[in-house]
């Protein structure tokens, strides 16, 4: 039944064109220009991207607010995060992201606490720049051990103007310099979460690098210091890639932000090489690394073998043959483990194909590690990717794979409904109407409480549960009750 | 029991519309109305003439004070003034902080869920400078005030100013039934302002309901806090006001769905008479000293 790259090509354009009859005429016309194949050669995937939402669509797509609280800030840990505003934005996302890490919470840590200002009529009305304020007193007394403070906006703090980077100015004074970051990171602004992440890069720039004393920064750096730049160590991630940059040779000394801390990203201008793993919400604050304080970056993909050693090679190559040594040191040592996991899982996963559907990095950065189990990605799309994401994901996609960005819940479910994959992998809004239709399905974004699938050791672990995904008995025992047993 | 009457008084900032509505008011309490005025202003300065006080105590200073506007009883926020007028005041956040826009919203649902219009005759809103917000059009939403009088001048930004009042009306016409119950205008002694105010009433199909002259007895009244009404019941100015409130009451059910006109046709009104020149292209942008030369 498999198809050749003409004919899918073909099936792609007939279910482009079935799902866009649909919609109303300008709709599909919007629609139309996310929708596409992938062909070999071309520099992009075709597809339009980073634009305004059609009204009406179940988008799969968050706020500039997730963005920044959810992504960027929420796992740096040894602060405390304040969701400014009335009570759901903080409460419904609370905990939500699998941030692992270390340390005591709510002693000198923070990450699954949830802090909000819960506004009320009143703030509105009077605006919520004194209750911050006392917000931020409580803290103070409450947490001693915090070593800083953001304020995350929600949508009615820029509506009524309140003046949060004056509050933050005074409590900084007040507290004896104490890190206190203002984040404009309304949800209403932007098309996306995307927006969020480049305001919460922005606010690092501004309320982080350019407050430090340097003369109060300690900090010793070594020729081997290296920062994890966009990993938020979901399950895990960030620990098991850390540990194959130590094993080369190299030393981390910041983690952004998944387990990170304050002190980490005020320690990254001091670094050698920035290795950048969410290129889309962590490439802002690299590029101005690399433009005010000379430290250049790389892009690395650790998922699956594969992209790995492909990876440590590209950041081995920016430093010495100690290093590029380690690198086919730790690609060796693991290959043992690697060739185990595939001689296990490939055979029963072998041809079986996927469509992907996540944020900004996933949709062409897991691809390598479904190839390395044999599967094929027929199709793929991000929720805020912009174009030079789709630019990368050239290098990730075969000739013909169908690419839909920003899809909609009609959309996707036509889509998979009628190409019919082994497993589809997206976020938990998705899982369970594609679970109904009788397709197997992995979280992208969490792991579905599992991981870390980043390194040698997720892959074991990513490997498994696609298989377990993939293979269980379960799909074969579920009869509609409607339907007599033939 | 009559049925309940709601108007609103509108019109740019400055212009006069609490002493024009305070007064007009004093004067349907005189008829024997039963009035309740509702300020919708931070400054909470429209029902000062009534109470021979300013700055009394606000909706929502008290429910800032008391914790949320829930835990405020009517009986906190109403105060009861000449001729037994009924007068809260919405009152807001000082300049520059908050959204008063919420505080219109929030103060005129409390008014209404505590009961504050019943056994009334009339609830007359006072609203500040301009619609600038979906807050301050809360009086002309629906089921609020029915009828809308816009005071004007015969100054151009007041007569801009009501014409921007009127396209808020417009809005909410169709859907919640408000109506322009018409102009007042306000004399400030500008050229024509008479004529002007007429012209313009008939642009935005509503009428000049009146034009109340300009008598310097208001400023003493209002040094004294009060109404004309009150300070000189026999003055002619009082009589103005009368024969305002007798207009206005009068005037039920008699409003319009108004047409706002735009910019260009505004300076076309005040051409036609002869207030502003044709406009010369070639001067427009220019200095006086650029023009000198």
């Amino acid at each position: 039944m498999s198809l050749t790259v003409e004919e899918t090509k073909a099936r792609n354009k007939e279910l482009i064109e079935e799902v866009l009859k649909a919609y109303p005429e300008k709709t599909a016309k919007r629609r139309a220009k996310h929708l596409n194949t992938h062909e070999e050669g071309k520099s992009d995937c075709n597809v339009k991207s980073n634009i305004k939402s059609v009204p009406g669509v179940m988008t799969i797509r968050g706020c500039a607010y997730a963005g920044s609280k959810g992504v960027v800030w929420g796992p740096i840990k040894d602060m405390i995060h304040i969701s400014h505003g009335p009570v759901g934005c903080g409460q419904y996302s609370w905990a939500a992201r699998r941030n692992y890490y270390i340390g005591t919470t709510g002693i000198d840590t923070f990450v699954t606490m949830q802090f909000t200002s819960d506004f009320q009529e009143k703030d509105i009305v009077f605006g919520g720049d004194k209750k911050l304020e006392k917000i931020m007193d409580e803290i103070q007394v409450l947490f001693p051990l915090n070593k800083g403070i953001t304020v995350q906006s929600e949508c009615p703090i820029g509506l009524i103007g309140d003046d949060i980077e004056a509050v933050s100015k005074k409590k900084t004074k007040e507290y004896n310099g104490h890190t206190i970051v203002p984040v404009r990171c309304e949800g209403f602004r932007g098309v996306s979460q995307s927006l969020g992440h480049h305001i919460a890069n922005d606010a690092v720039r501004d309320w982080v690098f350019d407050k430090m004393d340097p003369d109060k920064n300690k900090f010793e750096s070594t020729p081997y210091d290296v920062a994890i730049i966009g990993d938020y160590n979901i399950g895990g991630d960030a620990w098991s890639s850390r540990i194959l940059l130590e094993e080369m040779g190299l030393r981390v000394i910041a983690q952004w932000s998944g387990d990170g801390s304050i002190a980490e990203l005020e320690n990254t201008p001091k670094a050698k090489l920035n290795v950048l793993h969410c290129y889309r919400s962590m490439n802002y604050i690299s590029r101005h690394m690399e433009e005010k304080y000379g430290v250049p970056w790389v892009e690395y993909n650790f998922f699956g073998p594969s992209k790995i050693a492909a990876s440590l090679r590209e950041i081995a190559s920016h430093f010495d043959d100690k290093i590029k040594e380690g690198a086919e040191r730790v690609i060796a040592k693991y290959k043992a483990l690697t060739d185990a996991v595939i001689a296990k899982y490939r055979p029963r996963l072998e041809g079986k194909t996927v469509m992907l559907f996540v944020g900004g990095l996933r949709p062409r950065h897991v691809i390598g590690a479904y190839e390395d189990l044999g599967m094929n990605v027929v199709g793929t799309g991000y929720e805020f990717g912009h174009n030079d994401d789709y630019q990368r994901t050239t290098h990730y996609v075969k000739d013909g794979t169908l690419i839909y960005d920003d899809v909609t819940g009609f959309e996707f479910e036509k889509f998979v409904e009628k190409i019919q994959p082994d497993l589809v992998g997206s976020g938990i809004k998705e899982k369970y109407v594609f679970q109904k239709m009788g397709v197997p399905f992995r979280q992208m974004h969490s792991w579905d409480y599992s991981g870390p699938y980043h390194g040698y050791d997720g892959f074991g672990i990513f490997a498994r549960d696609m298989d377990m995904a993939i293979n269980s008995p379960v799909w074969s025992l579920s009869k509609a009750p409607w339907k007599k047993a033939a | 029991m009559a049925k309940l009457r709601q108007i609103a008084f509108y019109g740019k900032g400055g212009i006069g519309k609490s002493t024009t509505s305070q007064n007009t008011l004093a004067s349907l309490a005189e008829m024997g109305q039963k009035i309740l005025i509702v300020g919708c202003d931070p400054k909470a300065d429209s029902t000062r003439l009534i109470l021979h006080a300013k700055a009394q105590d606000t909706i929502l200073s008290l429910a800032a004070d008391a914790g949320s506007v829930e835990d405020l009883e009517l009986e906190d926020v109403m105060k009861v003034g000449y001729r037994d007028i009924r007068c809260v005041e919405s009152g807001g956040p000082e300049p520059g902080v908050g959204c008063a826009g919420r505080g219109v919203i929030t103060s005129i649902n409390f008014l209404e869920e505590e009961g504050a219009y019943d056994g009334m005759d009339y609830v007359s809103y006072d609203v500040l400078g301009d619609v600038v917000c979906g807050g301050f059009a809360m009086p002309i939403r629906e089921n609020k005030a029915q009828e809308i009088y816009i005071v004007m001048s015969g100054e151009m930004m007041a007569m801009y100013a009501a014409n921007n009042i009127s396209k808020g009306v417009l809005k909410y016409a169709n859907s919640g039934g408000v109506r322009l119950g018409g102009l007042v205008c306000n004399e400030r002694q500008t050229d024509k302002e008479y004529e002007l105010a007429e012209a313009l009433a008939g642009m935005l199909g509503t009428k000049l309901i009146h034009f109340i002259p300009r008598d310097n007895i208001v400023q003493h009244a209002e040094l004294r806090r009060m109404t004309v009404l009150e300070y000189a019941p026999e003055s002619k100015q009082a009589e103005e006001y009368r024969t305002l409130a007798r207009k206005i009451h009068a005037n039920e059910g008699n409003g319009t769905i108004p047409t706002p006109i735009t910019m260009d046709q505004l300076e076309d009104l005040l051409m036609a008479h002869g207030i502003m020149e044709a406009i010369d292209e070639s001067q427009v942008g220019k200095t006086a000293a650029e023009l000198a030369a």
